[in-house]
């Protein structure tokens, strides 16, 4: 059972005061967008085995959304983020190169 | 015969005896004692059958790792199957029973298996019960029940109470042996909070039974100290009979404590489950020791030479006059060195290794024992009991070179550390070849949020060693963990130990290393599933190189004991018969628990009542004392009808439905959903959420909305009222109060966060009452409101109104194709209110009526109802709602989805009446067949039902149905399976039954 810091209320608690929300940083596309696109969106997920960036709510908590980037390999945390952004903060994804050098993941390295 | 040493038993209390029985009869023990123990010293050796050819077995281990004296325990309501006897503490009054036999332990039909062993090798079941393939049901799976399986299921309620503990500590420290307790102390004494649990009853381990001195003083003595200083210490929790469980994520660990097993009439819950989150965890766990695979080593009086050595210390129990032991390290030189102080012969220790021992063999053969170097054991004599050892040279095949009479062999085939915690959660192992063992490699610890190793071992658990290291190395342990919780260890200094060294062990995985077939096949692994080394050796030659795969097929480490004996020495045959190193082959995956644990302790509290919340509405005790049939409906209950005295649920349904339809229904509505959508971009959310046109609804009117998910799917509906200009009322399903809101919060949140829009779900601070029938607007009138007229309280419109002196939001809105108001009220008015209109609504005959002719009621008008209709693969277009799916906006969730050429297919059933011609209620589910059969000879099918009632309005069944081009096909016949091998003949109609026109609901 993991153990998650909501970035909002700033509570770290237990896995079961969460639930996880799979792939963070998706980009919607709507009516209009080619089936490819649409598809992807809706459908295509990365598995990583490694650095890996997910949504999850603090459920009963604050209710509020956040990301996490995570290692699922070994269930190390590098840290948590409010979901109201298109990308990780610079200083996270600094702490991830230095602890994963060479890592990537989607458009994020 | 095995019996009762005149003196010693250093745990024993002779000051308290015991009366127990096991199979009915009455046997006599002590204080201290465990079944298994008690039972030796009755002379009892023979406690259980194995698992699949029923041979007699006594116990092998006196501990957790105990595969063989499995009973049951207690009885009716306490009754517990496969509790291991050398683990079950004694007390007075204490029933056992034996199991895996029939019809007694003594005499066992089912030893006929014995004889035909031969005929059940490894995967035999696989093997054998395949075809034909009716037999399965009727033949096999029958006896194989019959016959296999350990135990009995318990058949009653347990009667005992269990409960969860939540801790947190900055170290635990798992076992409370010598490194346990060394370990603890260390932390302790920084300042961290320390909790200690030890799976026994008593501190200190194995160390007292093995002797030496620690700092001058006995063992037992300096381990008195170590408990009086931890005692002392108010940041330490210790508990005894508490087994670490399981390790899990981030320094999650479970303890499972045992408060009353060793004394039931004790006041309190039988077990304990302790949640734990610790920074830190030290796993000082200990070794168990590994049998040695030789013909008959399953015997009854064949034993681990540490548990044989156990019983004549700890217990004072003789297994024998004569104990011979068998060796490949110098450990077991102190059993028969126990053996002998104890008054007991050792006709001969029989060690494997060529050289023999160093120190302790020159103790044993100053004491007049003779050792037999290089030698091993051909085979045991004896059938329920040992008589005899047959001895051969370890180098050679098996020929038998004398034959030793005895009554008991302690067998010892060196140390494996218990990693079990350890591996856990990911904890990876190193192979040591001048040790034989998996041990944990402290490089690769599982790791913690924080990407630090949280698990630590100490003592034995990090590879069996002398008494020295152990204590060095729990004490460097010990400040390792408190300085990674973060505290300042202070220098631990290591106490001298008197205690005989030990030299190498030399690995043994068979006895002799060339037995032939006949040996290899009574040589035990894996005890209590009966896996001999001809059964892995099987298994290598037929392919099975997975050392996982090789379990499952040959059941080698499996059921309750997992292998704590087997498995080492089983993979070891398996690397030899694959001709590959031990590493290589790896171990199988270790899982918790570490021993089996209750479901009771799982359960805790959270049983009968207290399971899961109940949501009460606030007219629920109204309801409940007026007749009310209760259905659940996610957490909330519900009234299904309210049947009057001598009253059927089908007639009481009935009578609802036309008493509403004639003149006036009450429905306690409050558990629908109610969601405020608040904000200056409310209207533009709105539009996103519902795939009609919300944004231009008028404050005070009421339009029906569907929802979707992103896939396209419907997922609810509801009435939407605008409250003001920025504020909307969402009316969800009853179960969909929680996902919805959940829904309309992940899209604010992570999609359209920049978009001015609150959302608050309101649905417990609202009563909702449902007044619906002819008579509604009468009933207002009489209570008082005012301005209800048609005109001025039209359809689909909301009018704050006093009802019987109470202000109440009223919507004109219906479910039922009648004159109807729905009227909410803040929670605390609910039933003050309910009860005026029940007051009022006496002349009109009013009817409380349930979920099953709410139901009925829509169903005569064809309404749709989510989870009926739609099952998370309908969409709106899919229900003939084109209607309610606005054409003119850009973009809805689920929007994109539906322009998928699948969504867009117009072979997509689509929802129509259906009417039985011979007016019977079609069946629930029912699928209407087409010409043909698919591909697996299954007839095709074109439609099936999604609602069907009685209409006690129409006197006939109804129904809805998907079906392959419905609209279009209006009239035509079709054939419904009705599951009994028969079809019902069924007219698509128009999906309205009822008031086509509306007539009844527009007055």
């Amino acid at each position: 059972m993991l153990i998650l810091t909501c970035p909002h209320c700033g509570v770290t608690a237990e896995e079961t005061e969460f639930h996880a929300g799979g792939e963070a940083h998706l980009k919607r596309y709507g009516p209009g967008s080619s089936d490819a696109d649409f598809e992807d969106y809706m459908f295509n997920r990365v598995n990583p085995k490694g650095v890996h960036f997910e949504r999850w709510r603090h459920v009963y908590g604050c209710g509020k959304w956040f990301h996490a980037a995570r290692c699922t390999a070994t269930l190390e945390v590098f840290g948590t983020y409010p979901a109201q952004t298109h990308q990780p903060p610079e200083a996270l994804l600094d702490i991830i190169r230095q602890k994963r050098p060479g890592w990537s993941w989607r458009d994020f390295s | 015969m095995s019996t009762r040493l005149a003196t010693g038993g250093r745990l024993l209390n002779r000051g308290a005896a015991y009366s127990f029985s096991f199979n009915g009869a009455s046997f006599r023990g002590y204080e201290g004692d465990t079944l298994a123990s008690a039972l030796l010293a009755n002379d009892q050796l023979l406690m259980g059958r194995s698992f699949k050819y029923h041979r007699p077995r006594g116990p092998v281990a006196s501990g957790a790792e105990e595969p063989n004296a499995l009973v049951g325990l207690g009885e009716g309501a306490t009754f517990e199957p496969n509790q291991r006897a050398t683990t079950t503490e004694l007390f007075d009054g204490l029933k056992a029973r034996s199991q895996n036999h029939w019809p007694s332990l003594d005499f066992d039909v089912g030893v006929v298996n014995n004889s035909l062993s031969r005929f059940l090798p490894a995967g035999f079941y696989y093997k054998t019960f395949i075809a034909p393939r009716p037999f399965w049901k009727h033949l096999y799976e029958p006896i194989i029940r019959h016959s296999a399986g350990l135990g009995a299921a318990p058949k009653d309620l347990d009667e005992d109470r269990y409960e969860h503990f939540y801790a947190f500590c900055d170290v635990l420290v798992i076992g409370g042996g010598i490194a346990g307790l060394t370990a603890a102390l260390a932390a302790g004494e920084a300042g961290a909070r320390v909790i200690l649990m030890e799976q026994t009853s008593h501190w200190g381990g194995r160390t007292p039974v093995d002797g030496g001195t620690i700092g001058g003083v006995a063992a037992q003595a300096h381990i008195d100290a170590l408990v009086s200083k931890l005692e002392a210490l108010p940041n330490v929790t210790m508990r005894l009979r508490c087994m670490g469980s399981g390790v899990y994520d981030h320094g999650y660990a479970l303890g499972y404590e045992r408060l009353t097993d060793h004394a039931p009439r004790n006041i309190g819950p039988r077990h304990r489950l302790w949640r734990i989150r610790a920074a830190r965890i030290v796993t000082a766990t200990g070794a168990i020791e590994r049998p040695l695979a030789f013909a008959g080593n399953d015997v009854p009086g064949v034993m681990l030479a540490s548990a044989l050595r156990d019983y004549v210390v700890n217990y004072a129990v003789s297994p024998g006059d004569r104990v011979v032991v068998v060796t490949n390290n110098d450990d077991a030189y102190r059993t028969a060195l126990a053996v002998k102080a104890a008054g007991l012969t050792v006709p001969a220790i029989i060690d494997a290794r060529p050289n023999g021992g160093g120190v302790l063999a020159a103790e044993a053969e100053a004491a007049g024992i003779s050792v037999r170097k290089g030698m091993g054991i051909a085979k045991v004599e004896g059938g329920k009991r040992v008589t005899g050892a047959a001895i051969c040279a370890q180098a050679g095949e098996g020929a038998v070179l004398e034959t030793i009479p005895c009554d008991a062999i302690a067998m010892s085939g060196g140390w494996s550390p218990v990693v079990h915690l350890w591996s856990h959660c990911g904890g990876k192992l190193l192979w040591d070849d001048a040790t034989a063992m998996f041990r944990p490699d402290p490089a690769r610890p599982p790791l913690g949020a924080d990407g630090q190793g949280y698990v630590l071992t100490a003592g034995s658990a990090s590879g069996p060693m002398g008494l020295a290291e152990v204590l060095a190395d729990a004490v460097e342990v010990g400040a390792q963990a408190v300085t990674g919780a973060g505290f300042t260890a202070a220098a631990g200094d290591v106490l001298p130990v008197d205690i005989a060294a030990e030299s190498a062990l030399e690995p043994v995985w068979m006895m002799p290393q060339g037995a032939e077939y006949k040996l290899r096949a009574k040589a035990w692994l894996d005890f209590q599933n009966d896996v001999k080394v001809s059964d892995v050796q099987l298994a290598a030659r037929e392919g099975y190189e997975s050392v996982e795969h090789t379990k499952r097929y040959t059941t080698l480490g499996m059921a309750t004991d997992q292998g704590k004996l087997s498995n080492i020495n089983g993979l070891a045959v398996l690397s030899q018969a694959l001709n590959a190193p031990i590493p290589q082959v790896g171990t199988t995956t270790f899982r918790p628990p570490y021993t089996p644990i209750s479901f009771g302790a799982i359960a805790g509290a959270a049983r009968g009542d207290v399971f899961q919340p109940l949501r009460r509405t606030p007219i629920h005790e109204w309801l409940d004392s007026h007749g009310a049939d209760w259905e659940p409906v996610g957490q909330w209950r519900r009234p299904f009808c309210f049947p009057k005295a001598g009253e059927s649920r089908h007639a009481a349904v009935d009578r609802e439905v036309k008493a509403t339809r004639a003149s006036l229904g009450l429905l306690d509505a409050s558990t629908l959903g109610k969601i405020l959508v608040k904000g200056p971009d409310a209207g533009r959310f709105m539009d996103m959420l519902y795939t009609n046109m919300m944004s231009t609804l008028k404050p005070g009117r009421c339009r029906y909305g569907l929802m979707c998910n992103e896939n396209g799917f419907l997922m609810d509906d509801g009435v939407v009222v605008r409250l003001d200009e920025d504020t909307f009322l969402c009316h969800t399903t009853t179960g969909g109060a929680e996902h919805i809101h959940a829904h309309m919060e992940e899209w604010l949140q992570t999609e359209w966060w920049d978009w001015k829009v609150y959302t608050a779900n309101v649905t417990e601070q609202y009563a909702q009452i449902a007044v619906v029938g002819p008579k509604a607007r009468k009933l207002l009138e009489k209570l008082g409101g005012q301005g209800v007229s048609g005109e001025d309280f039209p359809f689909m419109t909301m009018k704050d109104l006093t009802l019987g002196g109470i202000a109440v939001r009223a919507f004109r809105i219906s479910f039922s194709g009648e004159l109807s108001y729905e009227i909410a009220v803040p929670a605390s008015k609910g039933l003050a209110l309910w009860e005026a209109i029940w007051d009022a609504g006496q002349e009109f005959g009013i009817t409380p009526y349930g979920t099953e002719a709410l139901h009925v009621l829509r169903a005569e008008k064809g309404f749709i109802m989510i989870g009926d209709e739609t099952d998370g693969t309908v969409i709106p277009q899919d229900l003939g709602l084109h209607w309610a799916i606005s054409k003119k906006k850009e973009d809805y969730i689920g929007k994109r989805a539906q322009a998928r050429s699948f969504m867009d297919n117009p072979n997509r059933w689509s929802l129509v009446g259906l009417e039985t011609v011979d007016g019977s209620v079609l069946p629930e589910g029912a699928l209407a067949v087409a010409e043909g059969d698919n591909a697996n000879g299954q007839r095709n099918t074109q439609g099936r039902v999604t609602s069907t009632y009685h209409s006690p309005t129409l006197g006939r069944g109804i129904a809805m149905g998907l079906v392959l081009h419905g609209p279009d096909r209006m009239g035509e016949v079709l054939d419904f399976a009705d599951g009994k091998g028969g079809f019902i003949k069924a007219k698509i109609v128009d999906q309205v039954f009822f008031d086509k026109d509306g007539d009844k609901q527009n007055v």
